[in-house]
Parts: structure tokens; sequence; C-alpha cells
């Protein structure tokens, strides 16, 4: 029953749901997102109120550059996609290609992060805005850190996938590995989609 | 492995299974006694508090120690005390109850209780570290900003450590709930304790992020500069006030939930009835977790929201009354007709009835928010949350080991001891407490290391104080208890008190895969529609066949001592960087240990059917 | 007419529910004798939700002493099964509606003085709106300091209010959180460091030293945080801020050895501790510490604790209070000379004792709030200075 496991032949369609182990990681993670989304709404909510105390730094109008953030933004939600293909063909027994799509994935990945670590290497080298220096840089850091954080466990998670099963083919036990792995990419995304409205473009707005 | 498990082994080999172990009986024995230990410790602390308060300007201990004794024995009694041996109840009963041969992610599950052990042993390092955490157990900001010691980075790092173990078990039950029920068993006929299980894990996921939060910006705040709460570099201290009770609201309701469902169990098996209004019973849980979340600012009515923050979050309080007036009613109404046996379960439930509804009354005088500009953070309040978490919890808890302590170790407690044990508890709770709400009332705060002479509190506080040790005497007791029942008693039964429910159906204590075929279900209370309607037995929902297991594993102990190390490693390096090697070293065992967990691949492995059918027939299960 | 008696019954027995409260605790402490409007109003809630409480309660024991005496198992019944009940509709739906309308009883007067105990809006009575008296409170670790706005007197420790009027708060923390509360007089609330000052009224119906209490946790001697409101009869209290509003702080006082402490006292202790009505608030003000109730707050009135308390720093006296932190070190001679001078002070006639003395002397304070319109010039200048202060104090929170 074990080799039955490890087989990547026949795979019925959907192979991350198709054991019980399967079944309550996809459940589970699911439960675990709802968690997330407590944790980024605590964020979220001090954030807002902390956002205007910024005592003599920078405020936030003056403070984003919302092209960065929008390259970013586009490169995060194109990971996303990316992803979805990645899955797409893992559902379609395509080992291949689900490896392509995911390395693909983790590059746009890091690209984001780079990105992430210019802007906040230039926020505090031009303008002074470090962690410590005040309520609202502190909020600021703690909460698209936070998401930054997440965005390099996810990039660990995908390339330990990736090497683990490098030499095999995808099977019932490796199957719903990669697919919560990619659920948690979606929700990076989702989280990121709402830190560029609520912290940039309400940053710069006022 | 089968056969090998149930040998006698020597303490090298039975620490290294208990070490090692994914199996959920076993991991709640762990929480039993690790929650215990915690409840000892909060126990004499809690003494210290009340000798220290037996008569007036008393200077029995210092200002700070009885700072740093009040902080830990709350931290203490909620965190490392009442969750993990709600914990251990909810390990050992629900999966028997829903007729699950184990949790659904096992590992994990023993990751949660290490974790756990883990944060509980960094906050109590404290004590030999230069002083405990000393800011109450709900750390106000900015008290718990100034607190100079390490004492609040023990704290925090520690919740935090222990808040993920939580975290993660309440996911466990959840998708064990959801998807490891055996045939039949629909969610409308899971016993009162796995539904109350449930709701309490879908408390707990949703509550203990903000808490999570809460402590990350408590510890930035203390050991990076961070300025969240720092009133001269434009914080703002009340942030901390809701995140700690957006998470403490629900964590009242996390503790009193699971204790309702096991009254539920107790007073049904011990009237011989069905409980009475099942459906609403139910309904009125899940009421009571919605409200839980809408109600916490009537912790802050003081704070200053303003008269319509207050009256909204008044009305949302006084109507958890609601829910919860039905479920005492209905478990009166399940006693009424029915012929109750005073076995001491039945004694902790019964002394939990007339305790509960006085928490549950100054409850609602509490959530009136005008009235409570008075109760607020006096003796009163004291008063009230003790009735309900002792009151309600912790007879609950005890009410609940009672009974199922077969199930985890085979053997019944010894009755006459527990009588004892239960009326000194009883007698010596309201001793100690119901004074206190006078006390309250007269012009005592909480938290108050002295009183003053001439201010006419000091027959209650004597009293109280005689009171507690009424509780410690009992607690004794059942220490006691605990240890003849390992030495003397003999192999309990199966059954040993007509139980209803599936954990009944199989041995005491249960094989370690549960059941052998997973029983079918026909109805609530499976087990006594067997007895009533049926041959006694729960029949077999599938035919004899191999049982898949999971792997012990010894990766979850050393993922949370690493977490550990690096937490101190933290903690003490705005003292000297070189202690970052200590955290890094940390760290490098925490992911090096989960990236082995999902590099090696780890399918379990199989009970043959063979192996059964030699082990003969026995019980079936 | 057996409806009026029940009704008599039921008043009846809240009057001696009362009673019974009322016995509670001494009459400067206990909020279930209340000696002011707010603390009167919390506890006719009290006593109303109590009422209702107790009537649920009484219902569940019934119930409960019934069932445990009727339906015990009885011997030779072991073999007995009952009948499973699934549940009863109609039951389930009085105890579901029953308690709602028990609710709908509580909540309409919580909500209402919800609202009216934090209304800081000017009373209106026929001769128009009553003249505000405004008193800005700050909480440190471990004591309190009190402004009266617009009439230029200062104190800390011990509040001096006038009785048959609603006196304002307007509380803010310098340092953790603390809260305010006489428990006679009117419910608590919290005193901040960050955020919106809290503002809330207090009043007492008569004279009297009133005990106040820190009731938020604030560090090792939050319970030594106390302080006392001294409610003297409105002449009484318009003599005393025309007495203390005049303090010469200079002025020699006529003992020789109080002479020598005051030079002793500005040498050391100026710095932090104010005489009169300088704004300097690191430590407590000292105006009239002669005619303090206490020592600290909680230590009982004489010259040795006194001197004690100034050599110790009261390090011992109250656990981790600031002035541990001062560099004075005196001979027991200027302790001696300086305890002499501050118990010296004591600028009014108008101390503790008026306020047990049951003299009344009638005012309507309007001599008080006359000055404010005379310069309205220089008040308007000192206000906008104190807000100009205060929006500073609010962006650099």
């Amino acid at each position: 029953m074990a080799d039955e496991l490890l087989k990547s032949t026949n795979l019925p369609h959907d192979p991350e749901r198709a054991t019980l182990e399967g079944k309550n990681k996809f459940l589970g993670f699911w439960f675990f997102l709802g968690g997330e989304t407590v944790l980024f709404a605590s964020l979220f909510g001090t954030y807002l109120a902390l956002k205007n105390s910024h005592l003599d730094g920078v405020p936030a109008s003056e403070l984003y550059g919302l092209g960065l953030v929008f390259i970013m933004t586009m490169i995060l939600l194109t990971s996303s996609l990316t992803s979805v293909y990645a899955i797409y063909h893992m559902k379609n027994n395509d080992h291949k290609k689900m490896m392509l799509w995911l390395g693909i994935t983790v590059l746009l990945g890091f690209s984001f992060l780079g990105l992430e670590v210019y802007e906040f290497y230039h926020y505090v080298n031009d303008y002074g805005h470090g962690f410590t220096t005040s309520a609202f840089s502190s909020a600021f850091y703690a909460l698209v850190g936070f998401h930054g954080a997440h965005v390099a466990f996810g990039l660990g998670w995908f390339i330990l996938l990736m090497v683990r099963n490098r030499k095999r083919g995808i099977n019932l036990y490796n199957a719903p590995k990669f697919y919560i792995a990619s659920l948690y990419w979606h929700f990076i995304d989702v989280v990121w989609v709402f830190i560029f409205t609520v912290v940039y473009l309400m940053g710069v707005v006022g | 492995m089968s056969a090998t498990a149930n040998k006698k082994a020597g303490f090298g080999s039975v620490l290294w299974d208990y070490l090692t172990t994914v199996d959920h009986k076993k991991i709640a024995i762990l929480y039993l006694f690790g929650g215990f230990f915690f409840f000892i410790l909060g126990g004499l602390e809690a003494m210290l508090v009340r000798i220290q308060l037996i008569q007036p300007d008393n200077n029995f201990v210092s200002a700070q120690f009885y700072n740093e004794l009040m902080t830990m024995h709350g931290t203490t009694m909620i965190f490392l005390a009442a969750m993990p041996l709600l914990f251990a109840l909810m390990n050992i009963a629900m999966p028997l109850q829903i007729g699950a041969r184990d949790v659904a992610f096992p590992f994990v599950n023993a990751l949660g209780f290490w974790l756990f052990l883990v944060g509980g042993i960094v906050v109590n390092i404290s004590w030999f570290t230069g002083g405990a955490p000393d800011a109450g157990w709900t750390a106000y900001t900015p008290l718990s900003i100034f607190s100079e010691s390490h004492g609040l980075d023990y704290y925090s790092i520690g919740l935090q450590i222990a808040g993920f173990g939580t975290l993660m078990g309440g996911i466990n039950f959840l998708v064990t709930v959801i998807t490891m029920r055996t045939p039949g068993m629909t969610m409308m006929r899971m016993p009162l304790f796995s539904w109350t299980t449930f709701i309490a894990s879908v408390l707990i996921l949703f509550a203990f992020p903000a808490l999570t939060v809460g402590l990350f910006l408590l510890t930035f705040d203390r050991l990076f500069g961070a300025n969240f709460f720092d009133p001269s570099m434009g914080g703002n201290v009340i942030i901390w006030e809701h995140l700690f009770w957006i998470f403490g609201h629900p964590e009242v309701y996390i503790l009193i939930l699971p204790a309702f469902g096991v009254f539920s169990e107790v007073i049904s098996t011990f009237s011989k009835k069905r409980l009475f209004g099942y459906s609403s019973m139910v309904f009125a849980t899940v009421l009571i977790a919605f409200l839980g979340f809408m109600v916490w600012a009537h912790h802050m009515f003081t704070v200053g929201l303003g008269p319509i923050a207050n009256s909204i979050f008044a009305i949302a309080t006084m109507a958890i009354a609601v829910p919860t007036g039905i479920k005492i009613f209905n478990w009166l109404f399940t006693m009424w007709g029915g012929t109750l046996r005073f076995n001491s379960p039945m004694l902790f439930a019964l002394g939990f009835i007339p305790s509960f509804t006085i928490g549950g009354m100054t409850g609602v005088m509490l959530g009136a928010a005008a009235a409570d500009f008075q109760y607020h953070d006096t003796y009163f309040v004291v008063a009230h949350f003790h009735y309900v978490i002792v009151g309600g919890t912790v007879f609950g808890i005890f009410a609940g080991l009672i009974y199922w302590w077969p199930k985890m170790f085979g053997k019944v407690l010894n009755e006459t001891m527990n009588h004892w044990f239960f009326w000194l508890f009883f007698i010596g709770f309201h001793l100690t407490f119901f004074l206190q709400h006078f006390l309250g009332l007269m012009g005592m705060p909480r938290r108050y290391w002295v009183f003053l002479e001439g201010q006419g509190l000091d027959l209650f506080n004597l009293i109280s104080t005689i009171g507690a040790f009424f509780m410690a005497a009992g607690t004794i007791l059942f220490i006691y208890n605990m240890i003849w029942t390992a030495l003397k008693a003999p192999q309990a039964p199966a059954d040993p008190w007509d139980g209803r429910t599936l954990e009944w159906a199989i041995a005491s204590p249960p094989p370690f895969y549960n059941f052998k075929q997973l029983p079918l279900v026909r109805g609530l209370d499976p087990l006594w529609i067997e007895k009533t309607e049926g041959n006694g037995k729960m029949q077999p929902a599938e035919p004899l066949g191999d049982v898949h297991m999971p792997n012990n594993s010894f990766i979850p102990f050393v993922m949370s001592v690493g977490l550990g190390i690096a937490g101190i490693g933290i903690i003490y390096q705005v003292d000297n960087p070189m202690w970052w090697i200590v955290a890094a070293i940390g760290f490098i065992i925490f992911f090096g240990s989960m990236a082995v967990r999902s590099l090696k691949d780890d399918l379990g492995y199989h009970i043959h059917k063979e192996d059964f059918e030699k082990e003969g027939d026995g019980s079936n299960g | 007419m057996k409806g009026l008696t029940s009704k008599f019954k039921a008043v009846g027995a809240l009057m001696t529910l009362a009673l019974i409260l009322s016995g509670c605790g001494e009459e400067f402490l206990s909020a279930l004798r209340p000696q002011g409007q707010g603390a009167s109003d919390i506890l006719s809630l009290m006593i109303l939700s109590i009422a209702v409480m107790m009537f649920v309660f009484v219902v569940v024991m019934v119930i409960y002493v019934f069932v445990i005496l009727k339906f015990r198992q009885k011997k030779g019944q072991e073999d007995f099964i009952p009948e499973q009940v699934e549940g009863s509709h109609t039951l389930e739906t009085l105890w579901t509606v029953v308690p709602i309308f028990l609710i709908l009883i509580l909540a309409v007067p919580t909500v209402q003085y919800t609202f009216s105990l934090v209304d800081t809006s000017p009373q209106v009575s026929a001769e128009g709106e009553e003249d505000q008296i405004w008193i800005n409170v700050t909480g440190k670790q471990y004591w309190w300091h009190f402004e009266y706005d617009g009439m230029d007197v200062t104190t800390s420790q011990e509040l001096y209010i006038p009785t048959d009027r609603r006196v304002f708060l307007s509380l803010h923390s310098e340092d953790v959180i603390h809260s305010f509360w006489v428990p006679t007089l009117q419910g608590k609330i919290d005193v901040n460091p960050t955020g919106n000052r809290n503002e809330i009224w207090i009043d007492a119906e008569k004279e009297g030293v009133y005990w106040g209490k820190c009731a938020e946790f604030c560090g090792p001697s939050h319970s030594l945080m106390d302080f006392k409101v001294v409610a003297v009869s409105p002449g009484e209290f318009e003599q005393w801020v025309k007495d203390m509003r005049n303090i010469d702080p200079e002025a020699t006082p006529e003992s020789e050895v109080a002479a020598a402490g005051q030079e002793v006292f500005a040498n050391n202790c100026m710095s932090c501790h104010a005489n009169g009505t300088s704004p300097n608030k690191i430590g407590p003000n000292v105006s009239n510490f002669g005619d303090r109730e206490r020592i600290a707050g909680v230590l009982e009135y004489n010259k040795e604790n006194l001197i004690e308390w100034i050599e110790t720093k009261g390090k011992d006296m109250k656990p981790g209070n600031l002035m541990t932190s001062a560099a004075y070190d005196l001979s027991d001679e200027e302790l001696e000379q300086v305890a002499e001078y501050l118990m010296s002070l004591s600028p009014s006639e108008i101390t503790p004792e008026n306020a047990n003395d049951n003299e009344y002397i009638e005012s309507d304070l309007s001599d008080l709030f006359v000055d404010e319109e005379k310069d309205e010039s220089s008040q308007e200048k000192s206000e906008e200075e104190s807000e100009e202060d205060s929006e500073e104090d609010s962006d650099s929170n």
C-alpha cells in the first residue's frame, strides 16, 4: 500500500485530495489560512491606528513611491498565476511542466523580495525612515515586513519541495504538499493586494 | 510494533516512547502531567498571594515579588494549566467519541504539546534569571514595556511559543472532527464534548493570532526598539488592550465551552438519560462562540471608548446570558426524571451548577457598563472570574479527569478520596471567593499588594485566605489519590460508569489503534442505543482489515527545543550580541528539523489483519 | 389588590437588599454607601441587576434542589431505565424568551446611565447654564496631581471640591495607565498616557473626606497610590480657593526651625516639588502639606513618618517610587528642619477638618468665575497657551 502512495501512474484528477491524509492537509491548511487572516487583520489594525504617528519623520504621503510598488504588485500577481499553471500541470500529472512553472514562480518571488529589500533600503537611507524612527515606521515595517517574511518562507518551501521531488514524479504523497504550498502562495498574494490598497494607495492619497 | 508495544519496558524505553509518541492517548497523558505540574505551580503562587493578604499591611512578600507572583499565577493558570488540562481531555476523549483511530495530524498533535511545554518552561525560567514578569497576566502597556527585568521578555516569547502549540492543536481538532468521524457519526450525532471541542478549536483558530500579533509587537518594543506602545514615540497603549482582549475574551470561552461539554457528558451518563434539548445545546454553544468575538471591549469599559461603544458592548455581553441560561436549564432537565448516581464526576457537575450560575449572574452585572465603572478592576471582578474559571473550567477539568481516568490509565480513581476532595475543594472555593465580591464593592481594587488598616477589609480577606487552604488540602488529596490509584487500584472495566458514548465501547485503556474495526453509529449516544436495542456491543462498519498507523517521531521534541533555545537567544541579544549565536543555533535546529520532516517520506505503517486475528476476539474495537 | 401587594413585596425586597448591602464597608470607601449622585445611580443599577439575577438564581436553585432530592437513584432501582426525553419545545422556548425579557429590563437603565455618568456638559438650571469647575488630574507613579482650570490653584494628593455641585475632571497620565476611583462618589475612569484625555464628573452630597484609589495596576506601589477627596461646603471651598491662589512661597515661616527648613527645601527639593501655583509637577506639590491627612497618601501623618520618608526617600514605604532617584543627602538636623517646614505649610483656614465639622457655608461660587470674565483678555490668552500646550501634547503622543 505504501508503494501505491508513491506511484506516479494512474493518478486521479484531484491527486491532492485523493487520500485521507491529503484531504486532512487540504482542510487543515485552509483553517490555518483563516488564522493567518486574523493575524494580518490585527497588523492592519495596528498600522491604521498608528499611521499618522510619524512624529518628525516623513509622513506616509511623502514616503511611498507608487511606481516601484506597482511593479512589485504586478510581479507578485503574475507569480500567483504561474503557480496556478504549476498546479494545473500537477493535476495532469505532467511533472516537468509543473517544475518549470514552479521555477518561474520562485524567480518572480525572488524578484519581488529583491525589490522589497531595495524599497526598505531606500526608505532607511534616503528618508531616515527606520524601524525605530516612530510608531508609524514600526507599524509599517511590522506589517509589510511580516508579509515579506511570509514570501521568503514560501520561497524556501517551494525550493525545498522542488529539490526533494526533482527526480520523482507526482504521486499521491507529494501532490498535497505542492497543492498547499501554492495555496499559501495565493494567500500571500491576496494579502499583498490589501497592503497595496490600504498602505500604499491610501497612504499616498492621504 | 503492535506486538512490542504492550510488553513491559524499562524506564529508558518508556521515556523514549513518550518523547516520540504521536498517539493521541499518550499525548493526552503528557498534557495531563504537563498541565497538572503548572497547576500546582500556579496554586503555590496563589497560596503565597493569599498569605500576603491574610492581614492588613502585611509584609510576607515584597511588593515586587507579589507582583511577580500574581502575574505568574494568572499567566500559569490560564495558559499553562487550564488550556493543557483541557487539551488532555480533548485528546483522550474526542477521537474515541467520534470513533477515530487517531487525530488528523498525529505529528502536529505531538508538536503542539512540546511547544506548549517548552513555552511554559521558558516563561518559568524567568524566576531564576532576575525576576518573573511583573505587569499582570494582561501585561498592559506601557507598564509592560517599562518593566526593567527580562521577565516580560520571557513572558512574551514563552507565550508566543506555547501559543503556536495551542493554535496547531486547535487546527488539528477541527480537521479531526470534520474528516475522521466513523460511519454514521453525523455532526448532529456527535457527543456534546466533541462538539464543544470543535467549537473551542474554532475560537482558538481565530483568537490566538491576535495574541500572536500582540506579543510580537510587545517583543519588538522591548527588544528591538519599536514604538508601538511607547507614548513618547507616538505609540498608542490602547492597541495592546484591544489586541489582548480580542484574544482574551474568546479565550474565556475556549476555557469554558469544553467544560460545558464535560458536564453534558457527565450529567447525561449519571442521570441515565439522553441530554435534554441536544440540538439547542449545540446551537447555544455555537451562539456563545459567535457572540464571544463581539464583546471584548467589555474588559475596557473604563478606558474611555465613549458611551456609544460601551452601550453596544454592554448589550452584546448581556446577550450571552441567554444561550448560557439555555444550557443551565437543559442540564437541569436532563436530570429531571432520571435516576441520579452521585459518583464523583457527577458531584463536580452538581457543584458546578450553582457556582457557575453565580459566576454567570455576576457576569451579567459586570456587563452593565455603567455599573462596571464600580466593579471594574476590583475584587468583584476577581471573584467573578474565579467563579467562572474555577467553578466552571476547573470543576469541569476535575469532572472530566475523574470520568476519563480509566480511559487514560486503565484504573478508576478512588471514589471515597474523590468525595473528600470534592467537598474540600468546593467549600474552600466558596469560602475563598464569595466574600471577594463584597471586598471589591467595599473599595478593594485588584492586584493590591497590601490593604491598609481601618478600611473594613480585614475580616473578609482573612476568611478568603482560610478558604484557599481548603482548596490546597483538597488538591493534595487528589494528588495522593492519583498515586494510590496507580499503585493499588484494580484494573478498570471497559465501561465503569455505564456510559453512553463510543469511548466506553473499547477497553480501558484502549489499544493503541483504538478501534479494530470502525464502529457503525446508529444515533446519538451510540453505545446506549446498542445497550438498549442491540446486544450491548458496537456493530462494525467495515470488515476486519489492515489498519494504517503513523510512525513515532522525535522531530516535534527537537523542533520545540530549538524554538525555545532561539527564544532565549533573542531575549539576551539586547545585553550582548553574542547571544545571536544562540538564537541562530536555535533557529537552525528548528528550521532544520522542519526541513528533515518535509524531506523524509513518512508513510506510516500498517497493522495487518493477521495480527488482529492472532490477538483473538477481545472486546469489539 | 393582589397586584398591589406583590408590588409592595417586590419593593420591600429591594429595600431589604439595599439595606443589607449598605451595611457593607466603611462610609468613606465603600461603593455600597454612596455619598454622591454618580455612586447612587450606579448602586441603584446594581440593586436592580442583583434583584433580576436573584430571581434567576432562585428559579435555578429550586429546580436544582428538587431534582436532586426527587430523582436520586433509590435502592433496588439500579436497573430502572428512565424515559429518554429528547427535549421540549415549550420549555426551551420559555427559557430562551424569559431571559431575553430580563435582559431588556436591565439594558434600558444600563444604557441610560452609561451615557449620563460621563456626560460632562454643563448643568442647566432655571438660571441658565451653571459655571463649570474643571480640574486637570494627572496620575503619576504613585501619586495624584490636581490643577484647577482657570482658578490658578494647584495641589497634589488631596482634591478639594465643593459639595452639592458637579465638579468636572479631565484626566491624563504622565507614565503608565492609572485609574481614578473614589468608590463613594463615582465609578472609576482610566487615566491614560496616550489618546484622548478622559473626562468625568464627580459630586458629593455632603461634606466629608472620601478615599480615592488607583484601580489600574501601575507597578510595585499600585496598592499605595491612595488619594483623598475633601468635600467642603461651597463657601468654605470658595475660601480655600482664594487662599490657595494667594500663596506666597517666599513667605518666611514663623518658627526658626521651619525657616531653616525652607532654605534646605529650596536647595534640595524645589527642582521637583513646587510650593504655590508653579506648574512644576515632577513630584507632588506641597502647598498645603501641613493640612494633609496622610503622608504620601497612605502613611499616618506625623513627623517621624515624614522624616523617615525624606531620609529613605520612601524606598520601602512606597517601593518603586521615583523619589529614590533624587540626589539629595540631608543631615539629621536638616531632615528635622525640612519636616518642620513642610508641616508648617498651611496657607488656608480650610482643612479636612472643615469637611467633618457640619458647618455649612452657602455660596454660589460666582466669585470664582467673576475673575474669569474680568480679565477675559489675559484669561483667553492663557487658555490659548494651554490649548497650544495640549495640542503639542497630543502631537507628541
